[in-house]
């Protein structure tokens, strides 16, 4: 089940009940995003070199290496906020030389920010809501009108969003504005709004960074939860080695934006490159 | 006492009318992070555009009904700031995404000129009227209480009306729609809503038609009152310590600012000016703003920014 076979809006979001899961490995499917080749640099400064690696449609793909191994700077490629120099990134078959934020966002890509970027002078609900700005469908005029048309629109949008605040359990905040809330909730937020897009690929970039363990716990079942409830693929930058191991399917090593490992969890721990990446080299 | 009432209220329509320009002001800035100097240059733009639009569109049109006139010259005159703004979006703004403020601000300040001199091009550089049949008589208020009462022009008391039914409508608009919405995110951090879906460049292009409608009326309002000339381009930086008083992104702010700007240099002119030689009005406004921002230096309204260290 994918977050797009769900009716628009009217289907709850989120299921209280597990339907019929299946066991997880055999949800996983078809690859649906490949990354060929890609390189990027700013300056003189090689960010990745020649960088190749594919995701499943269903999976948890983790992306793991040292500070400045060029992480983020391939999130942001496939996210296109930057454009590599090199390579090619396709998304369910579709090559893109060039794209940008927004042309990913319409093809079902949402993320969230290691620096959190919320609108920070709106409240919950509001942030939420602008999540699903690009399934809004009535115009300007309809709008500032208030035509019927546009009022139900907002009412079942809202519906989804109240949805979202109950499943990652934000309800006493719902009217607060989001820069009064601590950092924890905050990245809760963001993880709501990327969810809002009811995106079939969802790109975090350090979800759990700077949170206690108890918040680390509860961020991780709610990834776990995304992913299978809504069988939304997930693409996850962490620094927690015991989080990384117990949740995603498979990790991609990275290290001075060069590629040292990739595959499952047990294999790339046994890896020596990554244990040297990692702990250092003896010699 | 009648007189200082009146003094006020007389001050308070000024006000009102500065609000208008500054919120032009703010809205730009709110949304893009745009100084955008050129907010004047659009009020007489826009002014110039409707007194003659006024003049052409019966003419051609045969069209004998002043209100008809009004109207069409009206909506097309918004037309023309929506290409406008169209135009600025796509020709200057686009263009420089990421770019550093005074950048952008160096570049509104070319558009500036460039629509002072355009608009003159297109409409002439002649003193013009508008007349869209504001009643000019003078009313008497108080009269009981008072010797002669307190005068109060009829025209002032429209033109405040209109003012202020046009910032209710935007502060709903911009609060209770989602394009407001969107509007208050791209504000609020550009790269996130990006990230969402949000798409800038109809964003921009919406907010500086919005200024342009504001500016439009802003435009009328002064144009029936005093003409349409030039001078009206120098309404700009009257608005100007009004937008730093309320705060950059404050609309309430931008309100209450050309309010206190108005109220203030009117007062300070009748009642301070003969001691010392008259020409307050000139300055009070930078001198308010100089005092309010050696205690606030965000201005009365502005967000203060907190950094993280």
């Amino acid at each position: 089940m994918t977050l797009a076979a769900l009716a628009p809006v009217h289907a709850p979001v989120i299921a209280t009940e597990h339907d019929g899961a299946q066991p997880k490995a055999r949800r996983i499917g078809e690859v649906i995003l490949d990354v060929r080749n890609i390189s990027l640099s700013f300056g003189g400064v090689k960010a990745l070199a020649d960088i190749s690696f594919d995701v499943r449609e269903h999976e948890i793909r983790a992306i793991i290496g040292p500070n400045g191994a060029g992480k983020s700077s391939l999130l942001n490629c496939i996210n296109g906020v930057y454009q590599p120099q090199h390579g090619s990134i396709s998304l369910r078959g579709r090559t893109f030389a060039q794209m940008n934020s927004r042309q990913v966002a319409e093809m079902g890509v949402a993320r969230t920010f290691q620096n959190l970027a919320l609108f920070k002078g709106m409240n919950v609900i509001d942030n939420l809501m602008s999540g699903r700005n690009l399934k809004m469908k009535s115009n300007l005029f309809a709008q500032a009108l208030q035509l019927p048309s546009a009022q139900r629109e907002e009412r079942a949008h809202r519906e989804a969003v109240e949805r979202i605040i109950d499943f990652l359990e934000i309800q006493p905040y719902r009217k607060t504005p989001v820069g009064r809330l601590p950092y924890g909730l905050q990245k809760r937020v963001d993880l709501g709004r990327a969810l809002a897009m009811e995106p079939q690929m969802l790109l975090l970039d350090e979800p759990m960074a700077g949170m206690n363990l108890e918040e680390k716990q509860d961020m991780c079942r709610f990834i776990l939860d995304v992913n299978d409830e809504f069988g939304t693929t997930i693409v996850l930058i962490e620094h927690d080695m015991g989080v990384v191991m117990d949740i995603s399917d498979r990790v991609v090593v990275l290290d001075y934006g060069k590629k040292i490992g990739d595959g499952p969890p047990a294999e790339v721990r046994n890896n020596p490159e990554v244990v040297n990446a990692y702990l250092g080299t003896v010699h | 006492m009648g007189f200082f009432l009146e003094t006020t209220i007389g001050g308070l329509m000024t006000g009102m009318l500065y609000s208008l320009v500054a919120l032009g002001f703010v809205l730009i800035f709110k949304a893009s992070g745009v100084f955008n100097f050129a907010q004047g240059a659009m009020v007489l733009f826009a002014a110039l555009a409707m007194a003659r639009l006024s003049e052409w569109i019966p003419h051609a049109l045969h069209l004998d009904s002043k209100l008809l006139g009004n109207l069409f010259a009206f909506a097309a005159a918004l037309v023309l700031m929506v290409a406008v703004a169209w135009l600025v979006e796509r020709l200057v703004l686009g263009k420089l995404v990421n770019q550093e403020g005074v950048t952008l601000l160096m570049a509104t300040l070319g558009i500036s000129y460039f629509m002072d001199g355009f608009g003159q091009t297109l409409f002439g550089s002649d003193i013009y009227k508008i007349d869209i049949g504001l009643p000019k008589d003078p009313i008497f208020l108080l009269e009981s209480t008072f010797q002669g009462g307190v005068l109060v022009n009829k025209e002032d008391l429209y033109a405040a009306a209109i003012a202020a039914a046009l910032v209710i409508v935007l502060a709903l608009f911009f609060q209770f729609t989602p394009t407001g919405r969107a509007l208050r995110a791209v504000a609020d951090d550009h790269q996130a809503a990006q990230s969402i879906g949000i798409p800038l460049s109809r964003v921009w292009v919406i907010v500086w038609s919005v200024a342009g409608f504001v500016a439009l009326v802003a435009g009328m309002i002064w144009g029936s009152k005093l003409g349409v000339q030039f001078s009206l381009a120098v309404l700009a930086l009257k608005a100007l310590p009004v937008v730093i008083l309320g705060g950059l992104t404050s609309v309430p702010g931008a309100i209450v600012g050309g309010l206190v700007v108005g109220t203030g240099e009117k007062l300070s002119e009748v009642f301070i000016g003969p001691m010392i030689g008259g020409g307050i009005e000139i300055w009070f406004g930078y001198v308010v703003v100089l005092l309010v921002l050696l205690v606030r230096p965000q201005g009365l309204f502005g967000e203060k920014i907190i950094d993280r260290v």
